[in-house]
């Protein structure tokens, strides 16, 4: 053990090093980057006006400026409340978001009429939609960032928010389908015209659960019993809460008919039991059991049919699209072939034809985007993604007490999953589930989760970065948690 | 904790570098593929983007693309309607096209490596100066009365064709199918309504779709013999010769007899070939086929076109309407009533009217039949320079000069003294052959009309074929009118020229 295992309350060395090395807060940085990102959502939104409308307005910054002032409020905030935050975290989100508000703004102006096209309001259209949630996203993280002023606070809701979680993914489940079913898959809770996917919120919710259990319970699950083939194995009565975990991702994968939200929850939790225990058995557990399990679904889909059925359906889909071209593999097949389109260099932004494309707006936006900035572009969108998540492993690295550790490396894991789970899905790499893009994709209840997501990985690199000297951690806010979260000493003795 | 989480980065490295390969692998190796597949509807956009050529006959358009302000920016007209279905074929977005505009699509479209200097000089204008125009042989005239006479044939025929042709360069002049059909509906954008129409049109028993002119053949009945009387001329019997005829033959070893259309029609024991063929004898020309042989009977066919299986119709040499092989069927000298049968058009001989018109075209033009073709000239899409003037070949001599002059003087015998009196024009000498062929034992005779018009001079301005399916009693005489009649449109046209 390194770090984690050191207890928190007495950094010793390593600790001070850190404070010295970590002493600058790089807000400037932080800031100049975001601009640097504006500017190229600005260009983007100009090169989209000339293609579309073969003309640049003169109101063409005005989204980007909008998206700019509510970014640099956000910044502000950081500033203010986690100055020590990861520099890096806000433009590359802020780069990804701009790209998703511009990218949907410019299919709103696709599908309008030459004379909407000529004064398309800012808050109009899905892209206008998307801005507003945007920038009630960023009130929201900014919100969490001053409720929240030391994560560990976090873990006296605990139980609390475990049981949140879980009625959060329970809710679509167990709803009618009218209520919750969109494309097939039950995610939603719609009322009215209003929907919001309350999975993307129980995602934040479990992990912070699974954070707290793991890091009471690390002992007992990393108690080795056998030895196989150099790999130490649980006992098994240890495997307890990994079936329940397990158990409850296949029923989402069968009631709610998406493998995309089971295999998140079931990864999520797999990678931060493997985080908390430093044990790979759990990993090898962990993938017997969801390949297993999916493997089983797909077997019950093709023989039972039923609740297996859909699971089924976009296996056989995923291993031949082009079988049902215009039926069950149009979208998949209508994906493929814009993003093949879009060639190495892309049409231009404004260039391609998003309209299309079904479902170009959410689960393939990214297939929208990558025919017009080509695999370049998309190269760098998915460098941006890898390097949020790498900066929230960073975060988990540097943070002194494990709890932090978890639910930094948890949720920085999670967004990268999601991002594999849904480009996989429609590259035909894995088979396609109906999750949303991260930052890109339309849709409010996305957003804001993804928005306090980075807000917990910025409130974790702050308390991480910040120098002892600074008062983070020693001076820790009243209703201290439990002392064993700080990481009580875990050497594990081998018989 | 570290080592693990060290390990997590590790493991979303390895996730993203998968997606990465994937990108890779679907926009830089599979990205034509995935750019030019049919289901990939860019491709149409793309092909829509640009105004395709017009196909032109006689100076007006009969193929014309117009805006739209939709997806796909133009659509494909055809002004012509039913009357051109035929000659044009049709464009439609998400049905296989056909005809012209499918052998000329490129040039039509403006995608082809003739057109690339002007893409090169839209590339620097930023203008889309759109495709190529296509100018056809049709003779406007000829084209219009060949399809009103057609419909308004007098003997109440359903189906029927009339092909005309330049024997002098083989251009076709007239092209008619019936019945025939809309194509404006097949190039709608409602790719619906465009599939519904077709498959009414492909499910209609009449068979509108078929081009009955080129790509279907029918027992052409005594138009063959004119084949028949060419391979006699080239064997030692003159146009003088006496042959055996008579009220009817029966074949020495069994099978039908062989009558004649009517008893007055040479029940003389013996009469002259060219008599014969004024008359139309049966007896005479199946007692003429079993004595030539068969050999030299489908031998002869070959040569005038039969058994061909490569031909089109359309820039010569060059693609357009694929034309069905006539056929001889498999006559043997053993089998005498087969041989008898086939040397007066029945039996299994098959022909198609266009291969009737050039029959008559090569008797015509001094034996030499010309290369049939429908693509007269390729202009720029600003119309000022021509990629492609039509220079016409000789597809093959089938008879010499003697043995052609012959064979003119006996059809025109045919239309100043026999069967096909109607086919006549005032101050042109005009030639032909009738033929009424058996179809089925109860369904009505086809009548067939295969003939040729010269001026003063002796040349040549037109041949035609007029086929009247399932006509019944007068066909060939109604077939003789309506060929009469396109050939004057197409000599009051000049020649189609």
């Amino acid at each position: 053990m390194t770090a984690a295992a050191t207890p928190a309350t007495s950094p010793a060395t390593a600790g001070e090093q850190l404070g010295v090395r970590l002493a600058r807060s790089r807000r400037n940085s932080e800031l100049s980057l975001l601009l640097l990102a504006m500017v190229l959502v600005a260009a983007y939104g100009a090169t989209v006006e000339a293609n579309v409308l073969d003309t640049v307005t003169p109101d063409f910054w005005i989204p980007a400026a909008a998206l700019g002032l509510v970014f640099v409020g956000l910044h502000l905030v950081i500033r203010w409340l986690a100055p020590f935050a990861d520099p890096a975290l806000l433009p590359a989100v802020a780069l990804l978001n701009g790209i998703g508000v511009g990218f949907l703004r410019r299919y709103d102006l696709a599908r309008a009429t030459p004379a909407e096209r000529a004064d398309l309001a800012i808050f109009a259209g899905t892209g206008g939609r998307q801005l507003a949630w945007t920038l009630a996203s960023v009130i929201l993280a900014a919100g969490l960032l001053a409720l929240m002023r030391d994560h560990r606070s976090v873990s006296r809701y605990a139980y609390t928010l475990g049981l949140a979680g879980i009625v959060l993914v329970m809710i679509p489940a167990v709803l009618p389908g009218r209520f919750s079913e969109i494309n097939g898959a039950k995610l939603w809770i719609r009322v009215g015209g209003f929907s919001i996917q309350p999975g993307e919120f129980a995602k934040l919710a479990l992990l912070a659960f699974f954070a707290y259990y793991l890091v009471r319970k690390r002992e007992v699950l990393s108690l080795a019993s056998r030895r196989v083939l150099g790999i130490d194995f649980p006992r098994g009565r240890d495997l307890g809460p990994v079936l329940v975990v397990w158990m409850i991702s296949l029923l989402v994968l069968v009631f709610e008919k998406d493998l995309g939200t089971s295999l998140l929850y079931f990864g999520m939790f797999v990678v931060t039991l493997y985080i908390a225990t430093e044990r790979v058995s759990w990993l090898l557990i962990g993938l017997l059991l969801f390949f297993g399990g999916a493997y089983l679904a797909y077997l019950l889909g093709a023989s039972v049919g039923g609740p297996f059925a859909n699971f089924y359906d976009r296996a056989q889909i995923w291993l031949d699209p082009f079988a049902e071209p215009y039926d069950r593999g149009y979208q998949l097949v209508q994906g493929l072939l814009t993003l093949g389109t879009g060639g190495l260099f892309g049409a231009g932004p404004g260039g391609g034809q998003p309209t299309l494309l079904p479902e170009v707006q959410t689960d393939f936006i990214f297939a929208g985007i990558g025919e017009e900035i080509g695999l370049f572009g998309l190269s760098a969108l998915l460098v941006t993604y890898l390097l949020i998540v790498e900066r929230g492993l960073r975060a988990a690295l540097e943070v002194r007490d494990s709890f932090g550790k978890l639910l930094a490396g948890g949720l920085a894991f999670t967004l990268g999953l999601q991002v594999f789970v849904i480009i996989g899905g429609i590259s035909k790499l894995i088979p396609l589930t109906g999750q949303t893009t991260p930052f890109l994709s339309a849709g409010g209840s996305s957003l804001m989760a993804n928005w306090l997501l980075i807000a917990v990985l910025l409130r974790v690199s702050d308390g991480a970065r910040r120098p002892v000297s600074a008062g983070g951690v020693a001076a820790r806010p009243s209703g201290t948690p439990p002392e064993q979260l700080h990481g009580a000493p875990t050497e594990v003795i081998r018989p | 904790m570290n080592a693990p989480l060290r390990r997590v980065g590790v493991v979303v490295m390895v996730l993203f570098g998968l997606l990465f390969a994937n990108l890779n692998w679907i926009q830089a190796y599979k990205a034509d593929d995935y750019r030019n597949s049919d289901y990939n509807g860019r491709v149409q956009v793309a092909e829509y983007k640009r105004k395709r050529g017009n196909i032109e006959a006689g100076g007006t358009a009969f193929a014309v693309s117009k805006e739209t302000g939709g997806r796909l920016q133009f659509v494909r007209t055809y002004p012509g309607k039913d009357k051109y279905a035929h000659v044009l074929g049709y464009k439609p977005v998400n049905i296989g096209d056909t005809g012209i505009e499918r052998s000329e699509n490129d040039f039509l479209a403006g995608t082809s490596d003739q057109l690339i200097a002007n893409r090169v000089k839209d590339m620097f204008t930023g203008e889309e100066s759109g495709g190529g125009n296509v100018l056809l042989t049709i003779s406007k005239r000829a084209q219009d009365v060949a399809y009103a006479q057609l419909r308004g044939n007098e003997v109440g025929a359903k189906r029927g064709a009339a092909i005309a042709i330049d024997p002098r360069s083989g251009a076709v002049q007239a092209l008619v199918s019936m019945p025939s059909f809309d194509p404006n509906p097949l190039a709608s954008h409602d790719t619906a309504a465009a599939s519904a129409a077709y498959n009414e049109l492909k499910d209609d028993p009449q068979r509108p779709l078929a081009n009955r002119a080129l790509a279907e053949t029918l027992p052409p009945g005594s138009t063959f013999k004119v084949v028949v009387a060419a391979a006699a001329l080239e064997n030692g019997i003159t146009k003088e010769t006496m042959i055996p005829a008579g009220r009817l033959y029966t074949p020495p070893t069994s099978g039908s007899s062989i009558k004649n259309a009517a008893p007055s029609i040479c029940p003389e024991s013996q009469v002259t070939l060219k008599k014969a063929v004024q008359d139309s004898c049966n007896t005479g020309f199946a007692k003429l086929g079993v004595r030539l042989g068969a050999d030299k009977l489908k031998e002869k066919a070959r040569q005038f076109g039969f058994e061909q299986e490569d031909l089109t119709v359309g820039q010569l040499g060059k693609g357009g309407h694929q034309v069905a092989p006539s056929r001889t069927g498999d006559i043997q000298d053993t089998d005498v009533p087969a041989l008898a049968q086939s040397s007066i058009g029945q039996r299994d001989v098959r022909m198609t009217p266009l291969e009737g018109a050039l029959i008559a075209a090569a008797v015509a033009n001094d034996g030499k039949q010309m290369r049939p073709y429908l693509v007269k000239q390729l202009l720029a899409p600003d119309r000022t320079t021509s990629f492609y003037t039509a220079q016409p070949r000789e597809l093959r001599q089938p008879v010499s000069a003697p043995v052609a002059a012959d064979l003119r003087e006996m059809m025109q015998s045919v239309v100043t003294d026999g069967s096909g009196r109607k086919a006549a024009i005032d101050g042109y000498t005009v030639g032909g052959k009738t033929g009424t062929a058996q179809s089925g034992p109860n369904d009505p005779d086809h009548g067939w009309f295969i003939g040729f018009a010269l001026d003063r001079n002796g040349t040549p301005i037109s041949a035609v074929c007029v086929m009247l399916e399932n006509a019944g009693k007068g066909g060939s005489a109604e077939a003789a009118r309506i060929s009469a009649q396109i050939m004057k449109a197409a000599i009051a046209d000049g020649g189609g020229r």
